[in-house]
């Protein structure tokens, strides 16, 4: 098959697991951004491979985990509204917002609609004139130009009934806050593969320049992540700090201009807060003044509630890298997947869902 | 029939429903026990225990490439007898339909069960068909139970699973699981997909008549897919499984279907295929005879049960490692990035 056997080819990745072996020269700490990244790495075992002093922080890159619960409670009470049908990828579905999710508001009677891509919402609304569709966006880079093309098909179509609520964020503010923390020591970034193809790995070099890290551009397939974390522990033994870029049949330095230009014709830089993490100036995306019609949270004139986190919940802290799972209180004990408590463990793509899927315990 | 679509009269006991009877049921379904109408099937007694199973079938769609919901609803149950060394011996058939639902679809199902239960030498004896209002069901609903008998001697259980043994996965994972799902999402890729439903109960009686006492312990890994079932097994015999990464067999177009939504092959519902766990000394000779049967073709050696921590299913992954394999939680959802 073309791009997946051969990315996970047992006589290419064997000799790359003696190359990290021999590529970490002194103890370094490595943060893996995306949650894809995550999961790819607990998938292919490499945990239990790296080599000592080789240590692996999950970051803040899984959108469902860093969405707030103040963003979950307008999520749930909007979907409640008569009239109005949500449209989510599936992810969101369970993830627990201050009073209940998603879930329980669909078993409640809400409208509630799994689709795989936003263009699926603009059929839905298509296919049920008399609701106002919500596309909830949740996401990073990668899924942004869908929505923003989505959102021009609307248009062009005159679709009247698709909306949009943007909690789309992008990725290098976060990190920029998560450095500024001098409680957070880390080496190196594993910068994610997806993101990257849009923002481009040129959006990394003010990282190297700030902070002195090195950062590594990298796929999901074994032979991927094992190149990555080799040429991590490469510059960091070495004291060095720049760019690389392993992921290049996807992935270039100015990143995808085309889909850069259509998400800023529909969307403007705006404050957003990240669960965890709190407001972050210029980490989201809202939809332009020109495009209200199709904005959500214009067209139902939705005011943020007050939320909490829930008690003894250390999402926070795990999301900045600064705890992992297993030293949280309520992992596997009260928060389970089937019974998520904190965001991380909801989405498949959640540090603590990975701990508990891959059995880390 | 006289109807394009069910009304909620097909469901009353009356005419109607007496003519759905004759004009579906019994022309597709016959058989002396069934066609004798009376409330309830008299059996004739049989040597051996009686295994009794039931299970529902809501799947939508209610086509799919490689089955319908009729057709799963007599395999599904037939293999849920034959995983604990059953005969199948017959099956009742219950229907719950959706006011306003096609008759031309109802139709097709029911033609499809004949050919199934024929195909299956597993006659349905006994039937209700009940009617509920447009909106408060999705079509059809089927229910079937099913009647087999173990003969004496035959012991599959997994609680008899024991250190040592093979566990032989008799055919590709996750083809009904990703056929569904990507009908529901709407995705086509290259390749065929289509599901495996299919009836292994001849299998069955192969392995357990060619090889007595081989067989420990039998599984369909239908919904929660092979992890779930390998759970259960290492959490009923208080062992551990270790599986194989690349034993695995997966048909390359389920594999780029779970690359795109996000699945993993592990964790999808099978519907033709089943799990044996079988003593070392006899792994091959079981291998052979399911390589030997249709139903098992593609059958693999995937991993084995051993002594450690009680309840656990570790994989062996290609770079070297291990992960552990945990059994599903809630439905699989596909991932957003």
């Amino acid at each position: 098959m073309k791009y997946l056997d051969e990315f996970r080819d047992r006589a290419l990745a064997r000799p790359l697991v003696a190359e990290l072996r021999k590529s970490v020269t002194k103890p370094l700490r490595v943060m893996e951004i995306c949650g894809s990244h995550t999961m790819a790495i607990f998938r292919n075992g490499l945990r239990s491979i790296l080599p000592e002093g080789y240590t692996l922080i999950s970051g803040p890159g899984c959108p469902v985990c860093v969405t707030s619960a103040s963003h979950m409670d307008a999520f749930i009470s909007m979907a409640e509204r008569p009239g109005v049908r949500v449209a989510i990828f599936g992810d969101l579905f369970r993830v627990p917002g201050t009073h209940g999710s998603l879930a329980n508001a669909s078993s409640r009677g809400a409208k509630v609609d799994i689709v795989y891509s936003p263009m699926d919402a603009l059929d839905l609304a298509i296919r049920h004139p008399e609701d106002l569709i919500v596309f909830l966006g949740v996401g990073f880079e990668t899924t942004t130009p869908g929505i923003a093309a989505t959102i021009l098909a609307a248009k062009n179509r005159n679709v009247k009934n698709f909306t949009v609520f943007s909690t789309q964020k992008v990725m290098p503010p976060p990190l920029i806050a998560l450095l500024d923390d001098p409680g957070l020591k880390i080496d190196g970034l594993l910068c994610p593969g997806h993101v990257s193809s849009i923002i481009g790995a040129g959006a990394y070099q003010p990282l190297v320049d700030k902070y002195h890290l090195a950062c590594v551009v990298a796929g999901f397939e074994t032979t991927d992540l094992l190149n990555g974390l080799i040429l991590l522990a490469r510059q960091v033994g070495k004291g060095e700090a720049r760019v690389e870029n392993t992921y290049q049949r996807v992935v270039n330095w100015e990143g995808n201009l085309r889909a850069a230009r259509m998400v800023d014709e529909i969307f403007e830089p705006a404050d957003m807060e990240w669960r965890g993490l709190g407001v972050i100036p210029g980490s989201g995306l809202a939809i332009r003044p020109k495009y209200a019609d199709f904005n959500a949270e214009v067209r139902l004139d939705i005011t943020l509630p007050e939320a909490s986190e829930a008690k003894g919940c250390r999402c926070g802290e795990i999301l900045k890298g600064m705890s992992i799972p297993t030293e949280c209180p309520l992992f596997n004990t009260r928060c389970t997947p089937g019974n998520p408590i904190g965001p991380c463990m909801v989405s498949s793509e959640g540090t603590c869902a990975a701990y508990h899927k891959y059995g880390m315990d | 029939m006289s109807e394009k679509t069910i009304l909620l009269d097909h469901g009353s006991g009356g005419i109607a429903s007496q003519e759905l009877i004759s004009t579906l049921f019994l022309k597709y379904l016959d058989n002396p026990i069934l066609h004798s109408l009376e409330d309830s099937a008299i059996i004739e007694n049989q040597p051996g225990r009686l295994a009794f199973t039931t299970d529902s079938y809501v799947v939508d769609p209610i086509f799919f490439p490689g089955g319908d919901i009729g057709k799963l609803a007599v395999h599904g149950t037939i293999n849920d007898l034959a995983m604990r060394g059953a005969r199948p011996l017959c099956l009742s058939l219950g229907l719950i339909l959706e006011e306003g639902m096609d008759m031309g679809d109802l139709e097709r199902i029911i033609i499809s069960i004949g050919e199934a239960c024929k195909h299956c030498g597993v006659p349905i004896v006994a039937g209700d068909t009940k009617v509920v209002p447009k909106g408060k069901g999705d079509k059809i609903f089927i229910n079937t139970s099913g009647i087999g008998i173990v003969p004496d001697g035959i012991d599959i259980s997994s609680k008899n699973a024991k250190a040592g043994d093979i566990v032989i996965l008799s055919g590709t994972m996750g083809d009904h699981g990703i056929t569904i799902m990507t009908r529901r999402a709407g995705i086509s890729v290259q390749g065929k997909l289509e599901s495996d439903t299919m009836p292994l109960h001849t299998l069955v009686q192969r392995l357990l008549t060619e090889i007595p006492g081989g067989v420990h312990t039998l599984r369909d890994p239908t919904r929660g897919g092979v992890a779930t079932s390998l759970n259960e097994i290492a959490a009923n015999s208080g062992l551990s499984i270790t599986m194989e990464d690349e034993a695995l067999p997966i048909r390359p177009e389920v594999k780029a279907a779970c690359e795109i939504l996000g699945l993993e092959p592990l964790y999808l519902a099978n519907e033709g295929k089943c799990l044996a766990i079988v003593s070392p000394d006899l792994a091959e000779r079981a291998l052979n005879i399911m390589h030997s049967s249709p139903e098992g073709r593609e059958a693999a050696i995937i991993g084995r049960l051993t002594a450690g921590k009680p309840g656990r299913v570790v994989i062996n992954t290609p770079v070297g490692g291990s992960r552990v394999v945990t059994p599903l939680h809630g439905e699989p959802l596909p991932r957003i990035c």
